[in-house]
Order: C-alpha cells, then sequence, then structure tokens
C-alpha cells in the first residue's frame, strides 16, 4: 500500500496532462488538461458523449490513454487497474451502483478491501469504522441492512462509504442525483460539502447546470471530447456553460404560443391498479386532456408514472387488477383484454420511457424499428408479403425529417447514440399524427441538440390540435412544455398547476407528498437555474 | 421394513449419494461464481476413465485419483477459456464439454485396452478400500447405536468421509473467508467486485478450478470406489442429477447435502426393491430405476418453489464504460 504519490505542499489533488484516449475511429478524449485543487469540489459538464465518462474511467482505471500524463497530489502515476486507483486515494460513485444486492451493508463494504483471509475481524472493523464516518458525515445507514432492501439514496451513500473506507481523498461522481428525490438529493449536497471541508476533493459529472451552479467550486466543460473551458463556477453563469457546452447559442425557453384546448380527448376515472405483488401503484387518478394541449406529470421516479402509461398505452403489468375509467374522445377504452395495437388503432401514439427496453429492437435496422407497431397498415402491405420499399422508402423519409444521425435506415438500432435513437422512436409516433400522444422521459439521457428538436416537435403535435401526456422526471422539462401540471406522488396527483404560476418549491413540496402550506418537513429544492436544459 | 433392512438401504444411500454430492458441490462453486456448468457430467466421465486408466497401470488407487482430477481439470481449463476468457455461452460450452467426454473416453478406452470402451476390472490397491473406523467392531452390539456406527457410518472408503466433509468447509469456505465473499460476488454482480479491484477473470478460473477438483473426485470415487473399473457412460446422468440438486439446494452447501441423499436414497430404494409389492399393484423396476430421474424433471420444471440461481449467472463479463 504504498502507491500513493507522495503529497507535494500546495500541489493540486489531480493534474491531467494531455490525455488522449481513441476507440477506433472515434477520438473520445483529446489533449485533455485539467487541474482540480485539493479540498475542492470540481464540476464537469458536457453533453452526452462528450468525453465525461471516458476522462473519469482513464483515472479510475479502466481504460489506458493513448497519451498524457496524470499527477496525483502532484506526483506521476501511471494508473493500470481500479486496484492502482484505489491505492492511489481515488474513489468512484457511479451512476449505476456497482453493489451485491443479497449482500449486507457491511461485506459490500469490506469487498476487495479486506483486512485478511477471514472475514470476521474485517466485518468487526468495518463496523466500527462505518459507526465514526455515519457521525462525521451525515452517512447514517444500517451496516446489517440488505442492499435490495435500501432505498437507491442509501445505496448511494454505501457507494460513498465503500470510497472512504478506502481512505479515499478523491471522490468522483458520476451523475449522482439522477435517481434521488430533491430531499436526497440535498442530503448528498450536505454530505458533499462536509467532505470538502474535511480536506476531500470531489469531482462531479452532471449535465445539470442547477448542480453545478449550487455546489460546485470550479466547472470544467466538454464538448466532443474536447475540454473547452474551465471556470470558476462564480464567475460563470448557466446560460454561458450551456452555451460552452454545445457550442452555440441554445434555446433555453421553448418557443410557444398559448394553447387553444379544444374537445376533450382523454378522460380518466378513478384509475387504481394494484400490481401482481398486491402493492397498490395507482390510487384513484382523475386525469383530462383536451385537443390541443400538453399536460404535464411531474414527479419523482416510482411514484405511478410508469403504471399509468403502460395502462394507457394499452400493456398493463401482467396479473396486475385495474379499476376505473378510460374515455378517448368520448369512447370507453378497454380496460383489460387490450394490447398496444388496439390503442395504436384508436389513435393513441406511445413514446415509452425506456426506448432500449420497449421502444426499439436494439438489433434490428432503423427502417424496421420506424415500422414497428405501424408495419400491419395497408401502405407497408403487399399482398401478405411485406412491401419492404416501400417501408423502407417511409422510414428514409422520416429519418430526413427528423434529421436522424447518421441517417443510414440499414444501421442497427443499438449503433446510433441515445438522441438519435429517441429521435427514431419519436419520428415513428409523431409522423402518425395520433389524437393522443403518450411521452415518457422524451430526454433522458439525450444530449441537448437533440432536446431541442423533440421539445419542437411535441410543440408543434399540440399546435396542430392534438393531446400529449408528457411524463418526466426533470421539472425543467415539464416547466417548459407543459400547458397544465400535475403532480404525481404515491400513484395520485397531488395537485394540478399552471406553469406561469408554479413555483419550484410549490412542485417541490407536491412532488414530496408534501401539500404546500403545511409546513415541509423534507428540503425544498432551491430555484432551478433557467429552464429547458434538463 | 425391520432396523437392518433400514440400515442397508441408508448405508446404500451414502455409497449413492457420494459422487452426487460432490458433483453438487462442485457446481456450486462454480455457479456461484457466475460460471453455469452443464459439463459436470462430462468432467466425471473424463475423471472417472482417467482414473481407471492410470490405476489400472500403476495398480494405485492414489494415483487414479490424481489423474481423475487431472482430468476434470483439462476438461474445466476448456470450460473456463470458453466461458470467461472468450465470452461464450456457457451452455454449449458445458454441452461441449459433456460431447468431448463421452467420445473421448470411448475412443482412448477402445485404443488402449481394446475393450470396447472398458477398462480391465480393477482389484486391489487399484481400488480405494473401505475403511473400518475405530471400535467398530467392539461397539457393534450396542443396540441402535452400535448398528449404526458399524454399518453406516464405518466402512466407506476415504473419498465418502472427503465428500461429507466438504459440505461443512464449503459453508465455511463460502461464508466466512475472503474468497467466498469475493466468489459470492463475483455471481451476483462482476461490476462490484472489478471496481473494488480485484479479477474477476481469477476468481471465476479459481472457482472453475475447485469445480474441476471436485468433479475429479467424483469421477474417481464412480470407477475406483464404488465401482471397480471404467465402463462406457458410467456416469449414467448423475452430472444432470447433481445439478438438479443443486437448483433444490438453492446453490447452498447444507441443502445440498440434503438434496443429494434424497437421490441416493431413491435410487437405494430402486436398486433393494426392483419390484415393489404394494399389495395392489407390483410397481415396475423400470419405474424404480427411473425414479431419480423423474424426481429431477420435476425439480427443473420448478415445481420445488422458486429457486433465484446467483444473478450473474451465465453471463460472461463485460467491463462497460
Amino acid at each position: 500500500m504504498t502507491a500513493r504519490p507522495e503529497a507535494v505542499n500546495g500541489a493540486p489533488a489531480i493534474e491531467l496532462r494531455g490525455i488522449s484516449k481513441a476507440f477506433g475511429p472515434v477520438q473520445a478524449n483529446k489533449n485533455i488538461d485539467l487541474i482540480v485543487p485539493r479540498g475542492t469540489i470540481h464540476g464537469i459538464i458536457g453533453e452526452n458523449g462528450a468525453g465525461k465518462s471516458t476522462l473519469m474511467s482513464i483515472l479510475y482505471g479502466f481504460y489506458r490513454p493513448d497519451a498524457g500524463e496524470i499527477l496525483i497530489g502532484g506526483g506521476p502515476i501511471t494508473i493500470h487497474d481500479s486496484q492502482t486507483a484505489i491505492r492511489a486515494g481515488i474513489g468512484m460513485v457511479f451512476q449505476h451502483f456497482k453493489l451485491v444486492q443479497n449482500f449486507t451493508v457491511l461485506e459490500n463494504v469490506i469487498l476487495g478491501a479486506e483486512d485478511g483471509r477471514l472475514l470476521r475481524p474485517s466485518l468487526a472493523r468495518a463496523r466500527g469504522e462505518l459507526k465514526r464516518l455515519a457521525s462525521e458525515y451525515e452517512l447514517q445507514v444500517d451496516p446489517d441492512a440488505m442492499i435490495e432492501d435500501l432505498s437507491v439514496g442509501h445505496q448511494q451513500r454505501v457507494e460513498i462509504l465503500k470510497a472512504l473506507y478506502r481512505q479515499a481523498d478523491i471522490l468522483i461522481l458520476d451523475e449522482p442525483t439522477g435517481v434521488l428525490t430533491p430531499a436526497e438529493a440535498d442530503h448528498l449536497f450536505r454530505i458533499l460539502r462536509g467532505l470538502r471541508d474535511e480536506g476531500k476533493t470531489i469531482i462531479l459529472i452532471t449535465h445539470k447546470l442547477r448542480e453545478i451552479m449550487e455546489i460546485t467550486d470550479n466547472v470544467s466543460v466538454m464538448r466532443r471530447g474536447e475540454m473547452v473551458a474551465s471556470v470558476k463556477t462564480s464567475e460563470t453563469s448557466p446560460s454561458q456553460l450551456a452555451e460552452l457546452m454545445v457550442g452555440r447559442k441554445v434555446l433555453l425557453r421553448v418557443e410557444k404560443a398559448p394553447a387553444t384546448p379544444g374537445a376533450p380527448v382523454l378522460e380518466v376515472r378513478g384509475l387504481r391498479m394494484v400490481d401482481a405483488a398486491g402493492v397498490e401503484r395507482l390510487r384513484g387518478i382523475d386525469l383530462d386532456i383536451r385537443a390541443g394541449e400538453v399536460l404535464g406529470i411531474a414527479g419523482v421516479a416510482g411514484n405511478g408514472q410508469s403504471q399509468l402509461l403502460e395502462i394507457l398505452g394499452g400493456y398493463p403489468e401482467k396479473g396486475a387488477r385495474l379499476e376505473g375509467e378510460i374515455r378517448l374522445k368520448g369512447a370507453a377504452l378497454p380496460l383489460t383484454g387490450s394490447d398496444a395495437r388496439a390503442r395504436r388503432e384508436a389513435g393513441v401514439g406511445h413514446v415509452p420511457e425506456d426506448r432500449q427496453v420497449e421502444g426499439l429492437i436494439m438489433d434490428f435496422s432503423a427502417w424496421e424499428n420506424v415500422a414497428f407497431g405501424y408495419h400491419d397498415a395497408p401502405e407497408f402491405q403487399n399482398g401478405w408479403l411485406m412491401n419492404q420499399a416501400a417501408i423502407r422508402a417511409d422510414a428514409s423519409a422520416k429519418i430526413e425529417r427528423f434529421d436522424v444521425r447518421p441517417p443510414n435506415p440499414e444501421l442497427a438500432a443499438k449503433n446510433f447514440s441515445g438522441g438519435n435513437q429517441q429521435k427514431i422512436v419519436v419520428a415513428r409516433e409523431v409522423e402518425r399524427n395520433p389524437d393522443l400522444l403518450l411521452i415518457g422521459q422524451p430526454t433522458r439521457g439525450v444530449d441537448i441538440g437533440a432536446i431541442e428538436f423533440i421539445h419542437k416537435r411535441i410543440i408543434a403535435l399540440r399546435d396542430a390540435g392534438k393531446a400529449v401526456l408528457l411524463v418526466s422526471v426533470e421539472l425543467d422539462e415539464i416547466l417548459a412544455l407543459s400547458d397544465r401540471i400535475a403532480v404525481m406522488f404515491d400513484g395520485r396527483i397531488m395537485g394540478e398547476r399552471l406553469p406561469d404560476q408554479a413555483t419550484t418549491a410549490d412542485l417541490g413540496c407536491l412532488m414530496a407528498g408534501v401539500e404546500p402550506g403545511t409546513p415541509p418537513e423534507q428540503a425544498i429544492p432551491p430555484a432551478m437555474g433557467p429552464a429547458g436544459v434538463a | 421394513m425391520d432396523f437392518p433392512t433400514i440400515l442397508q438401504i441408508l448405508d446404500s444411500a451414502v455409497r449413492l449419494m457420494t459422487p452426487l454430492l460432490l458433483a453438487c458441490l462442485a457446481g456450486l462453486y462454480s455457479e456461484r461464481a457466475g460460471v453455469f456448468d452443464i459439463g459436470l457430467e462430462g468432467k466425471m466421465l473424463m475423471a472417472a476413465f482417467a482414473a481407471a486408466a492410470v490405476a489400472y497401470a500403476t495398480n494405485s488407487a492414489w494415483l487414479g485419483l490424481c489423474a481423475g482430477i487431472m482430468g476434470a481439470l483439462a476438461m474445466s481449463a476448456i470450460h473456463g477459456l470458453a466461458a470467461i476468457t472468450f465470452r461464450g455461452n456457457q451452455l454449449i460450452s458445458g454441452v461441449a464439454i459433456n460431447f468431448l467426454a463421452s467420445g473421448l473416453t470411448v475412443l482412448l478406452g477402445q485404443k488402449i485396452f481394446g475393450l470396447a470402451g472398458r477398462t480391465p476390472a480393477l482389484a486391489g490397491p487399484a481400488r480405494f478400500s473401505e475403511i473400518t473406523l475405530p471400535f467398530a467392531e467392539a461397539l457393534r452390539p450396542v443396540p441402535v447405536i452400535g448398528p449404526i456406527y458399524a454399518e453406516l457410518i464405518s466402512g466407506h472408503t476415504i473419498l465418502v468421509y472427503v465428500a461429507f466433509a466438504m459440505v461443512p468447509l464449503t459453508w465455511w469456505v463460502l461464508y466466512r473467508t475472503r474468497f467466498g465473499l469475493r466468489l459470492r460476488a463475483v455471481g451476483e454482480n462482476p461490476a462490484s467486485v472489478d471496481t473494488a479491484g480485484v479479477s474477476v477473470t481469477r476468481l471465476r478460473y479459481g472457482a472453475v478450478a475447485i469445480c474441476g477438483v471436485l468433479c475429479g473426485i467424483a469421477g474417481a470415487y464412480l470407477a475406483t470406489g464404488i465401482s471397480a473399473g471404467f465402463v462406457k457412460e458410467m456416469t449414467a446422468g448423475r452430472g444432470f442429477i447433481a445439478l438438479a440438486a443443486l437448483i433444490f439446494a438453492k446453490w447452498r452447501p447444507w441443502a445440498a447435502l440434503g438434496a443429494t441423499f434424497l437421490f441416493g436414497l431413491l435410487e437405494a430404494l430402486a436398486n433393494r426393491f426392483p419390484n415393489l409389492d404394494l399389495g395392489i399393484i407390483t410397481v415396475p423396476s423400470m419405474f424404480m430405476s427411473a425414479l431419480p430421474y423423474i424426481l429431477t424433471v420435476i425439480i427443473l420444471a420448478g415445481f420445488v418453489g422458486r429457486a433465484i440461481p446467483p444473478r450473474a449467472g451465465g453471463e460472461p463479463y463485460v467491463k462497460e464504460r
């Protein structure tokens, strides 16, 4: 355990000089320089595919750089593997936690850092150490709890504890708030500030400008594999950062005319759902969406939004019990015994929340994916065969109109970037002109350019007099697109607001299940940056 | 059924469950580390042949045992290479090993001994002899305990005792040692092990090697303990029965003991009562002999409750970004 470089007085915690890394023809990192002073929180921001994760993977020993130098605490170091990184005092909290679900917290913490061949002494020492860390940094977790029984926020604490148990001085967090409630995110930030004040160095990778502004001391912006700027957070602004990220001005607000709602398109009354395990997921939902209007459903993931979309889309979870009423343009839709195809024929388009699982077949080509769900349409038939020429032509046209890149319909869906995959799904559903469009997390993992495009298409559909049900965990997105906002919590609609009258504090309360007006227990998320840059 | 008959059946069950238990524990190590292994059958068969051939040539059961272990380890190496290093499909690799062993043993046997795939019969020191535990005869007259000790507990080959000792040992290794913690972790979420700076590849190879050693002992026991020589296809599906027992035991060592005992008992009963007379009907011997296999099908079809395999089982580990 002597690999930890000697700290030179005043030397930065991390210094990268000219780091380059290519994967085949793709240059993921180009000549990156980065200096992270000791005892600071350093934000790294950039679009998807900008090379943030690659850079951090190099720092954690997942990849060897093609060129460049890494200095930790002033001393040069070659990081062969994660073991070297850990010894150099680097800890990493991945976006997808690396925890063993059916192990206890203690077992997860000591895994790979055991004191000897037998577990008992290691477990005993870890128990004491955890107690100390818990009181020092607000990192309370029951050491004997199974990971699978813990909330996501607590699982993240275990990841942080793992790093601290290995005596990390440098903590890298990759998109840490993506899965947290506002209150949990607030708690995390308190922990991070506490760690910084103890002299730890923290690198925060995120695409949320609000977090950068709120918690970081310095921020570096990456774009297409290059480090385009490193600035003091206090000397920059969200719009400046957004501009640096994309390299051009982006619309921070979606331009849209006031809505002109028409006749009701979707009416939901008293919708209840009990899943196969007996858990009540929806506890009586009432909703109305009129033609030419976007209803945004805000809420922390897992409060029944997915179930609502699945039921409306015609494929409720197997074994679930449903009651209530759904009407589309006045006609009742069957709750059960229906399927996605019947819903599509009735005029419901659906952009599912998880495009890679529900929206696309990743191994199939783009043209096949553009046709899915509508491949039975008469214009795609040639007797009892598929008219492949017609389907291909149709797909090519849609791919062009939606600016899917590369514009190659023969490419398998998995070979497109997240943003372009999403464009394929949105193109398929929107171009069919559905009376009602269900759209879940339309811009999750999508870069800013594509976000802007998808948002414009959603508004265009609304302006064409169609109804849109938008479900998103990104409050900025809900605020930018919706004509009305409904907040879901624990299977209920907590309340409805108009976007120009809703404050984020007010919505935050509803999302946490607290009626505004009553003094909330949970912390209210502070004011957001400009909307639209989710 | 009188007491001596019951003792005899139990005694026979202990002998018959031994290869199952060893193979089951072998599979447990491999699958707990996330490498599914349906090649237990092939490994045992290869080991049985190697053990019999070398025991015949050297007239030493111990050298036979070593050869058996080496034979099974060779098969493990193939499986490890395919499943871990080259990230191939573990089921297909396992099937290939079963075919390879089935063909290779007969081919080599015919080439070397010319006895249509058999090895010559083994005798004397080429077989593991039965050990009489101390005081077995002295205690025999003691009611109940005496016969149990003398008949059931004493009088087995060393490999039987090894197999039974492996149960608490496996439990201890799995739940009380660093290796066990990492082994279980690598079968549940290899990324957690990898990011902790521990080599997934090395751990999985280790587990597959232990699997080979245990299969080797199981095969050697078949050829030089319970029988006297190798016979074509002598494992007779025991590798698959062990796999069923492993699922039945939900990948836990003590439960594996119970599950393999159940299979051993069924086989012992079938041997003892080929035509079971139930008064009204006589159960035909074919049915009795088929009992362990029928139970296997029932278990594999999932009639015994949900068994949750190790979560990363069957999946080669690919480092993601």
